[in-house]
């Protein structure tokens, strides 16, 4: 630490010197004394003098107590040297920090201005006046991004206890500086209005910047109409469908074709929601009939094949179409497996765990205090089997799952007691925005699982990347938003309920776990947010950041393989040859319950009625260049011309 | 060949057969011994068997005797669109005595509305008349409601039925919703019905068929393309999810391609109860030939599921057979002219489905498999016969040579090449799906209901001799393990004490969605009528009551349930 502060002192000799600025790759004139050159350091993980978490390292395997020797050990000094008291934090530097992103780590300060990076480097130069942070080389990582909340889903009325202000704050807490919330009308409802609704309550309360998804609960024409107009003019490039839900979200195979297809025109991330909704509904009427009607009843009724069977399905569809496919709430082994296998085959397929799936299990749902096995419903289910967590970990240590999202939906003991008499009514939802980076530190970091450029990945860059935030966030870069972390390893707290204030609800799934790992100061918009465990969040400054359509991450692939895709007809000669004559037999054709769904459903394979041709009646999908009509035949010319090349 | 003692009249074969000399080949075993038979069954097997005078006896010289094979799965005289495939029981069942195929199982096909035991009696009267070999019936359940479910109920009961084929595929027309599945599964399991599944997900063939025609390919090579055989691993997937949840038997019919092949190995690692039935022409060809410049070839081979594009298919549909992933092989039989393919000339959705296969399912299977030393002979026996016996619950009288069992018997010849046409095969369409192949191994002579009906190359078939066979519900083969985790699933409450905090307060107003369909679901997330209580009505959940007025209290008023002072359980004491 000495030698840091050496050093330190050096650059500032230096920086009072020169009015270049530098930005992050230019050659420094005396860079080469200064400490941070020390090829040591650049080394991330090895041992160099300033990296006090190289040290506390092998503690974190020993059984020792660790809570004190990571006090000194990490004890943060802040050493605020304000030169100008009106700074009004506008302008920041973190100095001697150690840069981690999700493809390297460095160690480089961090100059923001207008909430904006606007160098990071060595000895920057950098105007009077600026508050000074010292990181002392502990991790300055992009802020997190959760890409799964769900702050105001209403359920029969009400809504969840943790607000967008009350959720922001707790993702502030836990080091997540950007949400993407989940707008969940109701069928029947607008999904334009739906999205207003969302962004003005979004606009009043929360802390931290956000974004919208969109779920899709029906599908008709005017859905297609508003989508459009939102992935146009309102900035949604995302947005959900379900499979599960019987009778109220859930869309058939068919609709979830045309969806992906029209989703996929417009250059949208297709979210998923994979549970088989029709053998739930089956599953529920059993496991009620059997008079089993406590929270035991939701993981029983929702058994993680169900899950797996969606994700296949939907990875199914995501291939026909050529789309991208975002699974949300990977909570299973299956689920998770079948992911990886489709990834494999080169499918383009996100998938999405949660906080509650990666560090807790279903275990809970049998507990006898009914209350807290409540708390633990949500859908899919968590898994009964305990070593869940640890194999969604290695799955996302390995990038076979890339983003980590909490799908903090929080309601409160007598919320949840709506269902106390029936399983199936219970309000779906877990806590979570507030532990997620901290678990997946301590269940995979911590335990070696994944490095720190990983985590960064999965907590922050993969989110930017699939959602097109990139680099504007999940990334400590010149011109990116100042949305910043410093990281502190070694902090461990037990999560209680009891203790974090920052949210509302009065049980929380991950009680009297021991977490390591915690945002020692994070700042959001270039301001300082958090710091020494106090919140120092205005409400209503979190902007709505916009998402364009066709996001690289996800839609590169795609679009190659579009031009790879075309299929073509084999040109032959037309059939001469007899034809057998089939009577008509109109009896045959079964009405359809549902006309608006599919051009083809009016042909009943394999007994077809023969006058109705595909492409004459079909109507407007068919479209009209294909020329053959029933009255209209296709002279074969005596060279044998093709009767499929006539056709264009 | 000759005769002991006093010569009879050598045309009609005596009922008394004696093989000498042969080695017998069961799917255990297999071990030199000869065989007497008698009246249609095989009385003894032995060394030095002491027999009654006058029987005609066949020396095998030392080569294989097997159980005549069983083809699973054909569609024999199968009614489309007010015609019928061209091979009706009589031609279909030659060709099966000439491929060493010694009984049939057909499918009944009723029209979707119709009644299935009418179809049942309808294909057991074309049958009886015509048939040369013993058969037997599938039933396929085109739709369902609760009369089909008390005819299902009595084709298990008393006709002698017992599996039952549905259809996740031909939307709007034999395609089943989820729903229906789990309950057709569900009602199956308890019958002990085997539950066949045509599995394709139709809705996304549907789509697929649209955007092909809407391209302006409308040859054979569109119906490919329109059905990839991811869409089956899909669907093969789905149903061996609700097969799971339903404890029921499952059996996969034509596995065309590699990766439903998988689907069905990697769940029967997982313990899944699921059969998988590769069929004569996934094992034999593959999907290339649907790009012929000649249309009628094309059209030959279109069969749903497809033949799979990727040449490497039946290579590796023969491994998994030879492990053991895949269970049994059926030809899945079902003919059409030229003529009739022709009806599909413009538009590849009316091509009527199906290929041949009946007759070259073994030679094809010994030729591909045992020969490339894939498999064993006993295994090759397993595939082509024990183990579709096994299924139908026909075991031990069919599938193996034991005494008490049919004499169903087929002298193999391991070393006969013999190359496939359309000019000789037994089969009445133009067209041989596997023309020009050449395939080792084809059988010597064949004995069926204890006669001998193919001989140095000449059929002796009688028409209308075959019996319908009847099956028996609840299968060992496929219900023993089922049965005993029907012991172990019982799922279980939790006893606790009643929640007695605070409810919140809910409003029903907002959001009422008016479902489409009230039979489905009792549970309408997240409106709910909060009336409808779970236990109470214990598995047959009342339709929804009137919306309340106001903000309803979450218990019904009037159903209060007393916590006594020992704290008793609101669970435990409905039970």
């Amino acid at each position: 630490r000495r030698k840091s502060k050496q050093s330190c002192l050096r650059r500032f000799a230096f920086l009072g010197k020169t009015e270049k600025s530098f930005g992050m790759f230019s050659s420094v004139e005396g860079a080469f004394d200064s400490k941070t050159i020390d090829f040591d350091n650049y080394a991330v993980g090895r041992k160099g003098s300033r990296t006090p978490r190289s040290g506390s390292r092998e503690r974190l395997l020993d059984t020792g107590d660790p809570v004190e020797d990571a006090r000194t050990g990490v004890e943060v000094r802040f050493s605020t040297e304000k030169e100008s008291p009106d700074g009004k934090n506008e302008r920041l530097l973190i100095k001697g920090g150690r840069v981690v992103n999700d493809d390297q780590s460095f160690y480089a300060d961090v100059y923001i201005e207008d909430g904006l990076i606007k160098q990071v480097g060595e000895n920057l130069v950098v105007p009077g006046g600026v508050k000074v942070i010292e990181a002392n080389g502990r991790m300055v990582i992009p802020g997190g991004i959760d890409v799964n909340t769900c702050l105001m889903k209403p359920f029969l009325g009400t809504q969840p206890v943790d607000d967008f202000l009350q959720g922001t704050k707790a993702a502030i807490a836990g080091g997540t500086t950007m949400i993407i919330d989940h707008v969940t009308p109701q069928p029947e409802d607008s999904l334009l209005e739906a999205f207003e609704r969302w962004q003005e309550a979004a606009d009043k309360k929360a802390c931290c910047d956000y974004s919208l998804h969109v779920d899709i609960p029906q599908w008709n024409e005017s859905v297609k109409y508003e989508l459009e107009l939102l992935v146009q003019e309102k900035g949604v490039n995302s947005f959900q469908v379900y499979m599960a839900y019987k009778d109220v979200y859930q869309m058939t195979d068919s609709q979830l074709y045309e969806a992906f297809s029209f989703l996929k025109q417009l250059g949208a991330v297709v979210l998923v929601h994979a549970e088989n909704g029709d053998l739930i509904a089956q599953e529920q009427r059993k496991i009620l009939g059997m008079g089993i009607t406590g929270p035991e009843g939701h993981p029983l009724s929702r058994p993680e094949e169900l899950e797996a069977e969606a994700v296949f399905r939907a990875i199914t569809l995501g291939n026909r179409v050529n789309c991208p496919v975002y699974i949300t709430k990977v909570m299973s082994k299956s689920a998770a497996d079948t992911i990886t296998q489709a990834r494999r085959k080169g499918s383009v397929v996100f998938g999405e765990p949660i906080t509650a799936s990666l560090a807790t299990d279903g275990s809970h749902y049998w507990s006898k205090n009914w209350a807290k096995a409540a708390a633990y419903v949500t859908s899919p289910p968590l898994s009964p089997d305990p070593t869940t967590p640890d194999h969604l970990h290695t799955l996302l240590a390995c990038g076979d799952l890339q983003v980590v999202g909490s799908s903090h939906c929080a309601y409160s003991t007598s919320q949840k007691a709506v269902g106390k008499d029936d399983f199936t009514l219970i309000p779906e939802g877990t806590n979570g925005v507030e532990e997620r980076m901290s678990f997946v530190w301590d269940k995979a970091v911590a335990m070696g699982k994944m490095d720190e450029n990983q985590f960064v990945a999965v907590t922050s860059t993969n989110a930017a990347k699939i959602f097109n935030l990139y680099p504007r966030k999940g990334r400590i870069a010149v011109g990116s938003d100042a949305d910043i972390v410093i990281w502190d390893p070694d902090s461990v707290k037990t999560i209680t309920a009891k203790l974090h204030k920052h949210n509302a609800s009065e049980y929380n799934i991950f009680e009297g776990l021991e977490c390591r790992g915690a945002p020692a100061m994070v700042l959001s918009q270039g301001r300082v947010v958090y710091e020494d465990g106090n919140l120092q969040t205005q409400q209503g400054t979190g902007r709505f950041i916009p998402r364009k359509p066709f996001p690289d991450y996800a839609y590169q692939r795609v679009k190659f393989r579009n031009q790879v895709k075309n299929k073509q007809g084999v040109t032959r000669g037309i059939y001469d040859g007899p034809v057998y004559d089939v009577i008509p037999t109109p009896k045959y054709i079964t009405p359809a319950p549902s006309a608006k769904t599919s051009p083809t459903s009016h042909q009943p394979p394999p007994i077809r009625n023969l006058h109705q041709s595909n492409f004459s009646l079909s109507g407007a999908q068919i479209d009209d260049n294909v020329p053959r009509r029933s009255g209209h035949r296709i002279v074969a010319p005596p060279g044998g011309r093709s009767n499929i090349t006539s056709l264009g | 060949m000759s005769y002991q003692g006093k010569k009879n009249i050598p045309k009609i074969t005596s009922d008394r057969l004696l093989i000498k000399g042969g080695r017998i080949v069961n799917d255990d075993q297999s071990f030199h011994a000869d065989i007497y038979m008698e009246d249609g069954l095989i009385k003894q097997i032995g060394d030095n068997l002491i027999v009654p005078g006058g029987v005609k006896t066949i020396e095998a010289n030392g080569k294989m005797v097997i159980p005549g094979g069983i083809d699973i799965h054909t569609h024999f005289q199968m009614p489309y669109r007010g015609t019928t495939t061209v091979d009706d029981f009589n031609q279909g069942s030659k060709a099966a005595l000439a491929g060493g195929t010694t009984m049939i199982v057909d499918h009944v096909i009723p029209e979707p509305g119709t009644s299935l035991m009418e179809a049942y009696d309808q294909w057991r009267q074309w049958a009886d008349e015509k048939t040369c070999c013993d058969y037997s019936l599938h039933v396929d359940i085109t739709h369902w409601n609760d009369s089909v479910k008390q005819e299902v109920d009595n084709l298990i009961k008393e006709k002698g039925v017992n599996s039952f084929h549905v259809y996740m595929a031909y939307k709007d027309y034999y395609q089943m919703s989820n729903s229906e599945l789990y309950e057709v599964f569900t009602f199956l399991a308890e019958r002990g019905g085997i539950a066949q599944v045509h599995a394709e997900n139709g809705e996304i063939i549907a789509e697929e068929q649209a955007r092909m025609l809407q391209m302006g390919i409308t040859g054979p090579e569109g119906h490919v393309l329109s059905r990839p055989e991811e869409l089956e691993a899909e669907a093969v997937f789905r149903a061996i999810t609700i097969a799971s949840q339903t404890n029921c038997p499952l059996y996969v019919t034509r596995v065309m391609s590699k990766s439903a092949a998988d689907i069905i190995s990697q769940a029967r690692k997982k313990g899944n109860v699921v059969f998988g039935e590769p069929i004569t022409a996934s094992l034999g060809t593959d999907g290339t030939h649907y790009w012929s410049k000649n249309w009628a070839k094309a059209a030959s081979f279109v069969t749903s599921p497809p033949l799979s594009p990727d040449p490497t298919t039946p290579d590796y549909l023969n491994t998994l057979l030879s492990s053991g992933d895949l269970s049994v092989t059926g030809s899945a039989h079902c003919t059409f002219s030229v003529a009739q393919k022709a009806i599909g000339k413009d538009d590849f959705t009316q091509i009527p489905e199906g290929v041949n296969g009946v007759e070259e399912r073994m030679a094809l299977i010994w030729d591909k498999a045992v020969t490339t030393g894939k498999m064993d002979e006993n295994m090759f026996v397993a595939v082509t016969s024990t183990n579709a016996a096994k299924i139908l619950n026909l075991y031990p009288r069919k599938g193996r040579i034991a005494v008490g069992s049919d004499a169903d018997l087929v002298i193999w010849d391991t070393d006969s090449i013999r190359t496939i046409t359309a000019k000789t095969h037994n089969s009445a369409a133009e067209y041989n799906v596997f023309e020009g192949m050449e395939l080792r191994g084809a059988p010597l002579v064949v004995i069926c209901q204890g006669k001998i009906v193919l001989e140095d190359g000449n059929l002796h078939a009688t028409s209308g001799v075959g019996r319908f066979i009847p099956c028996s519900p609840f299968p060992d083969f496929a219900y023993k393990r089922v049965k005993a985790r029907k012991q172990l699933a019982v799922l279980r409450a939790v006893p606790r004490g009643m929640y007695d905090g605070p409810v919140s307060e809910f409003s029903m107003s907002r959001g009422g969605t008016p479902s489409a369909s009230a039979r489905t679901s009792p549970t309408k997330q997240p409106v709910r009528n909060l009336h409808q209580s779970g236990f109470s009505l214990a598995g047959n959940p009342a339709p929804c009551g009137p919306p309340t007025p106001d903000d309803v209290p979450i218990r019904p008023a009037g159903r209060r349930i007393v916590v006594p002072p020992g704290g008793r359980s609101n669970i435990t004491s409905l039970s």
